[in-house]
């Protein structure tokens, strides 16, 4: 991608593209993994509709189900649970850096077209920043004190504008979503294992049809691979999870240009962020996905190709920073200097 | 009997379109003129802080008595514009005028070490951005309502509904600029005297 200049509204329907077809592909593992396990330890073929009664998947369901109350329950604590977890307290627009961030807020807001969201402030001295929030109601923003002394106000414009870019873009609620199906996906698995184990020790009570066992060797290849794909399916769930989190990156950072025109002030906002590139204590992994960029500082996700490319919940830095300096490409450059901090209040977006 | 179920069947999908159409014109409509609503917020409230502003430097600028005497006229120009056209030049000459203010005042340790002209530079500084981004919001938005009128097919509906495209908000050329100031006398010297900014006239607005 890096190298082809796009729009971004180019970029973002890409992006939502490729989010879309991983949570199909998210689904079909989910489902395969799930019937599969009806199939062979309560006897429902879902595929059989000669009996008159549609087959009920008794496992997937409750697996989804279990799974689903889990993340929902999530989805309606989570932003509680992270701000506390991480000790943000409500900014302070007496102090001239916050007062500052608070503006430039409700400036990003108001080019989203979104309510303002209450802004927090993390006493961390790595910079980062955060979104939590289901919909655009109930949604909070939260930076590291480290963001607000390294960045300028452009920069911090970018910043924010990638977090509203998750907020408007609905991504909690993908995140949810993805969460729901990886740990449904991980109950399935693990049930499915246990019952390899005593299914095959106990001898053949791999199923109730006894039917499925004449079949042949067609059905023992298939059986085989469903094996296959039980022992993988946690690591191929996490893999995708990840390509999902990361595709909301891309997107994110496609749409902070779209809100400030200004793909560069982001830009230069990631180089300062991969200098000062060191774990952010404060938040944990759980809310990894929501950060500007990862917190847990772990190299994956700022070394390019081959490992980074399937371990990371970002995209590495280098690359984002190559999209958005090619997309800067695309949409001219702004007609002011770019580099330090411009000094007169001129810098209004251009329109 | 098929036929005529067929076209029940095909009277009702033309009308959930027509009425999926219809809807998503309102609300697009609305969008954009609540946005537009936005923009006027944000001016008023550029409009409420010079005051403020204008009190606080005059002490510590004395040199720049034409700098700040034009903020204030344009000010007064913007506040008392009545047509849209009229409005667009004012804002853009009290853009230009304010950003030669600053640009100016960037050389006086006064206004710098001053907590409350920082304060109120921020202040002036979010508030010209929010102007900018709620510009820039309607004019997406103005993009979107159009667009959903001009493809086919709602193009053959959309006019008879009685919705019309609606116009983009252009910026004067002199309020796109940037000013640029020359500030060659030496750091906390007095800035010179008179048109130091050689920003270009404003264009009329269109």
């Amino acid at each position: 991608m890096p190298g082809v200049p796009s729009t971004f509204y180019d970029l973002q329907a890409l992006n939502r593209r490729k989010t879309a077809f991983l949570i199909v592909c998210f689904v079909v593992l989910f489902a395969l993994v799930g019937l599969g396990l009806d199939y062979y330890f309560f006897g429902t073929d879902p595929l059989d509709l000669t009996g008159g009664a549609i087959p009920v998947p008794v496992a997937t369901l409750l697996a989804t189900g279990f799974a689903g109350l889990s993340a929902l329950h999530g989805y309606y604590t989570g932003d509680r649970q992270v701000l506390t977890a991480t000790r943000s307290r409500p900014a302070d627009p007496r102090i001239a850096e916050e007062k500052q961030l608070i503006n430039v807020v409700e400036e990003m807001s108001i080019a989203a077209g979104l309510p303002a969201p209450p802004v927090y402030v993390l006493p961390d001295p790595d910079p980062n920043a955060f979104a939590v929030g289901r919909d655009p109601r109930h949604a909070s923003i939260a930076v590291t004190e480290g963001l607000l002394a390294a960045l300028d106000r452009e920069q911090l414009q970018g910043v924010v504008a990638h977090e509203l870019a998750h907020v408007r873009n609905l991504d909690i609620r993908t995140m949810t979503l993805v969460a729901a199906l990886y740990g449904g996906l991980v109950l399935l698995s693990d049930f499915a294992q246990r019952g390899l184990r005593f299914g095959f020790a106990g001898g053949g009570r791999g199923g109730r049809r006894g039917g499925n066992k004449s079949q042949g060797g067609g059905g023992a290849i298939l059986l085989l691979l469903w094996v296959a794909l039980v022992l993988l399916a946690p690591l191929l769930g996490r893999l995708l999870a990840l390509a999902v989190s990361r595709s909301r990156e891309y997107d994110a950072d496609a749409s902070a240009a779209e809100l400030t025109r200004n793909p560069l002030g982001l830009a230069a906002a990631l180089r300062r962020i991969e200098q000062a590139a060191e774990p952010t204590l404060s938040i944990g992994r759980g809310a990894a996905h929501l950060c500007i960029a990862d917190p847990t500082g772990r190299a994956v996700n700022r070394s390019e190709g081959g490992w980074s490319d399937f371990w990371g919940t970002h995209p590495p830095i280098r690359r984002r920073i190559a999209v958005l300096e090619s997309m800067a490409g695309v949409m001219g450059s702004p007609d002011r200097p770019l580099g330090p901090p411009p000094s007169p209040p001129g810098a209004a977006p251009a329109a | 009997m098929v036929f005529f179920w067929f076209l029940v069947i095909l009277a009702a999908v033309v009308v959930m379109w027509l009425v999926g159409v219809y809807n998503r014109l309102v609300g697009l409509r609305n969008q954009a003129q609540n946005a537009w609503k936005q923009i006027d917020v944000q001016l008023k409230r550029r409009h409420d802080l010079i005051p403020n502003l204008v009190n606080t430097v005059r002490g510590m600028m004395n040199f720049e008595q034409t700098t700040l005497e034009r903020v204030i006229s344009a000010r007064a120009k913007a506040v008392s514009a009545t047509t849209v056209a009229q409005k667009g030049q004012a804002e853009g000459e009290l853009t230009q005028a304010l950003g030669r203010l600053f640009a100016v005042a960037e050389a006086y340790p006064d206004f710098k070490s001053n907590q409350n002209a920082m304060q109120l530079q921020e202040e002036l500084t979010s508030t010209e951005n929010k102007i900018g981004f709620a510009r820039q919001f309607y004019n997406d938005l103005v993009m979107q309502f159009n667009t959903a009128q001009q493809v086919f097919p709602a193009n053959l509906v959309a006019s008879s509904f009685g919705f019309a495209p609606a116009e983009f908000l252009e910026i004067a050329e002199g309020d796109r600029a940037v000013p640029t100031v020359d500030l060659t006398t030496p750091a906390g010297g007095p800035a010179p005297a008179g048109p130091a900014a050689s920003a270009p006239p404003a264009a009329p607005a269109s």
